[in-house]
């Protein structure tokens, strides 16, 4: 089995890696540890038993009042047998994750949009900034403790007071 | 042919200046191409083979907004988004008119959260609202004709744009 | 020699050729691009969020809403995931029809594609009978749902209700019909001198650029890498149905018109066999949880209407579990990462859209070529911007 082999290779590289492996509803899952975190992703990428290499999507999940806060998803998927793998990761608040785009392309904006939803930052990433809200937006849509209709919701709007990247 | 056959000579007609510059306004009403999310696709769709505008004299759609009198906001607008309408709507030289197609530009349809401006008209003036998430082409072209309907009804020097 | 000085560009986000709200910040050496920005998020709705406050039945209509020029193929995935989450098996009928309702979506979002692609580049006239055709489908979808472009047809186990015969008779008459339609488009594009020059070398990507960029879909496909997930992973009967997957060979914007323009017949291909062998039979799981008791029954009987009442104000309740599925929309892997908490709301509702990855590798394929290719290529990986910024 590739899977073992790939799992087996980081194992000895990184004997502290993974922190847990388990499968979900069918789908491959590992914990990986933070300190070794990007290297273990490049063997993930790199390896050639069973390179995965799409990197399919990255989301945070905020868990409040658990610490540390949030979770860090990773799916990934080899176009070798078509399988996928999701790597998770445990996050403090305002700690800096590895960011991984430099393994990944499709890692640019799928960190940035984990950074302007979740406000978790990356360090090393190219261009650092929010994405899909603008330039002084205040907060972190997607954590649990920001209200779905934002602080201002009940006073009349003012397209003035949205400042934007040009 | 049509009426040309029973006119001969010099020919005249007696009405008020109102009334043909609004008769003429009514049936010339270019829009603003400008599309937002959904509702365009339903008004691309009125625009197009089945349900054809031209009939209203609307099909000329201009990309550029100096040169278009309606604006249709078709779609969710976002704060992000409201400065770029309402830039857009500045730009558009009078006198222009607006319909705020679709729940969401009417007043934040199903999106009332932090992103969404919660009604197009906390930012420009709308003149015709059109309900539906989002409206048939049906309603985009009834629309059209309340905002004709309007026209052919107002008085010249009472027009925001009156300077006098 | 003249001193050669850099312009800059600001394409959109109010441009008639963005699909939208795209907003493209262009470095300009003359006519060539040497950079590229794109900016994103003008609209962005906060559809996940929102997801957080509704229950599991009231997100449908917002998933209908993501790439809405394909709803329905949104739907599927958003359903499919829902009831992965939940232990939930749909009976056959159901899988069948939502097939169909996919399918059909997936015809409808191409010929958008089609239309808006050919009418960017110079093409006037193939707008208008892709739009023709378009409309048949929304007659169909307005037929079994009642609405023409969101149908929201699809239910958390299930579909709203069963097939009229005249939605039988309608799907089948298109079927019949629109090889004819799209045996026009070929006719007026695929062995066009213009488009042939416009389309072929523009935006080249390899397979290998491509699988790292995050590309899915037929965008993948048009690179030469066969990942479809309705054969990777298949989910509601696709495993059923007899289709190819077209792959192109080079990627570039012609390659990737081709596999979208092979994708037409091998989705009339699918639809065709469902509909003929659509299985007699419920099209609600038999789960009083989780669907809906008939409006007949809610008429002659209490409980039900207390039951109708519960379930759409409650809904179903998902177990404490964390589920990734995605299906095969219109541009590619549509991905729902789902967290239930035990509740009647998702606890987080993460979309992977295809569009967000095709869309951040601008820059790599219009770096090089002209302003006027550059309007090309947004049209070949045929981005949608709902689904984007979500
Ligand atoms: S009103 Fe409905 S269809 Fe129109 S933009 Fe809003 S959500 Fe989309």
């Amino acid at each position: 089995m590739s899977y073992k082999n790939v799992i087996q290779t980081i194992h000895k590289k990184f004997p502290e890696a993974i922190v847990n492996e388990c499968e979900n509803k069918g789908q491959r899952e590992i914990s990986l540890a933070k300190n070794r975190f990007y290297e273990t992703m490049r063997v993930l990428q790199e390896n050639t038993d069973l390179p995965y290499d799409l990197l399919i999507d990255i989301l945070g999940i905020d868990y409040t009042p658990r610490t540390p806060r949030f979770d860090l998803v990773y799916i990934l998927l080899s176009t070798k047998d078509f399988s996928r793998l999701i790597v998770r990761l445990k996050a403090e608040e305002g700690e800096e994750i590895p960011s991984v785009s430099s393994i990944w392309h499709s890692a640019d904006w799928a960190e940035r949009e984990v950074y302007d939803l979740m406000g978790i930052p990356f360090s090393d990433h190219p261009d650092l900034k929010r994405i899909l809200t603008w330039k002084n937006f205040e907060g972190h849509p997607l954590r649990k403790d920001f209200p779905l209709e934002g602080k201002d919701f009940d006073k009349p709007f003012d397209p003035e007071t949205i400042e934007d990247y040009t | 042919m049509g009426i040309e056959n029973y006119l001969q000579g010099e020919n005249y007609m007696v009405t008020s200046l109102t009334k043909l510059v609004n008769w003429s306004r009514s049936n010339s009403v270019w829009p603003c191409t400008f599309g937002l999310a959904c509702c365009a696709l339903e008004m691309i769709a009125s625009t197009l083979s089945n349900f054809d505008i031209s009939r209203f004299g609307s099909e000329v759609f201009r990309p550029s907004p100096r040169q278009a009198d309606l604006l249709i906001v078709s779609g969710t607008l976002t704060k992000k988004m409201s400065v770029m309408v309402k830039r857009v709507y500045d730009q558009m030289a009078d006198p222009k008119w607006v319909i705020a197609m679709g729940a969401c530009s009417s007043c934040g349809g199903v999106f009332q959260s932090y992103a969404v401006v919660q009604g197009v008209d906390q930012i420009i003036p709308v003149d015709v609202y059109i309900p539906g998430c989002p409206p048939r082409p049906e309603a985009v072209l009834a629309g059209l004709m309340k905002i004709q309907e309007k026209i052919r009804t107002e008085k010249l020097d009472q027009r925001p744009d009156f300077t006098g | 020699m003249a001193e050669s000085k850099k312009m800059y560009l600001n394409m959109g986000p109010h441009h008639p050729a963005t699909h939208g709200v795209l907003r493209i910040e262009l470095e300009l050496d003359g006519e060539t691009i040497v950079n590229a920005t794109p900016r994103i998020g003008y609209l962005h709705r906060g559809i996940e969020k929102l997801a957080e406050n509704r229950n599991y039945q009231q997100i449908i209509p917002l998933t209908d809403r993501l790439d809405y020029a394909s709803a329905s193929a949104n739907n599927m995935g958003y359903c499919v995931t829902v009831e992965n989450l939940m232990g939930t098996e749909v009976p056959k009928r159901a899988q069948y029809l939502r097939v169909i309702m996919a399918e059909l979506a997936r015809i409808m979002g191409h010929h958008l594609w089609i239309g808006t692609h050919a009418l960017d580049i110079g093409a006037m006239s193939v707008v208008f009978y892709a739009f023709r055709d378009r409309e048949m489908i929304m007659d169909i979808n307005e037929e079994i749902a009642g609405y023409r472009l969101t149908p929201t047809f699809f239910r958390i186990g299930g579909v709203a209700h069963d097939a009229t015969p005249k939605f039988i008779q309608m799907v089948r008459d298109f079927v019949k019909w629109f090889p004819k339609g799209l045996d026009g488009y070929h006719k007026l594009l695929t062995e066009n001198k213009i488009w042939t020059t416009r389309t072929m070398d523009i935006g080249t990507i390899s397979a290998e650029e491509a699988v790292n960029y995050g590309f899915t879909g037929p965008s993948l496909r048009g690179s030469g890498v066969a990942y479809d997930l309705r054969k990777a992973f298949p989910y509601s009967s696709y495993d059923d149905f007899d289709f190819q997957i077209p792959v192109g060979d080079k990627g570039d914007v012609y390659d990737r018109y081709l596999v979208r323009m092979e994708e037409f017949s091998q989705s009339l291909k699918i639809i065709d066999q469902a509909i003929e062998n659509l299985p007699e039979g419920p099209v609600n799981v038999d789960n009083p949880w989780i669907s809906n008791p008939d409006l007949d029954e809610v008429q002659k009987d209490i409980s039900a209407l207390i039951r109708r009442f519960m379930i759409h104000v409650k809904g179903p309740v998902a177990p404490e579990a964390e589920v990734y599925q995605a299906v095969e929309g219109a541009k590619g892997e549509l991905g729902f990462y789902l967290v239930g908490d035990g509740s009647e709301h998702p606890y987080r509702l993460k979309i992977r859209s295809p569009c967000f990855y095709l869309a951040s590798a601008l820059p790599r394929l219009m770096v090089g070529h002209m302003v006027a290719d550059a309007i090309a290529i947004i049209g070949s990986i045929d981005v949608v911007l709902g689904e984007i910024d979500r």
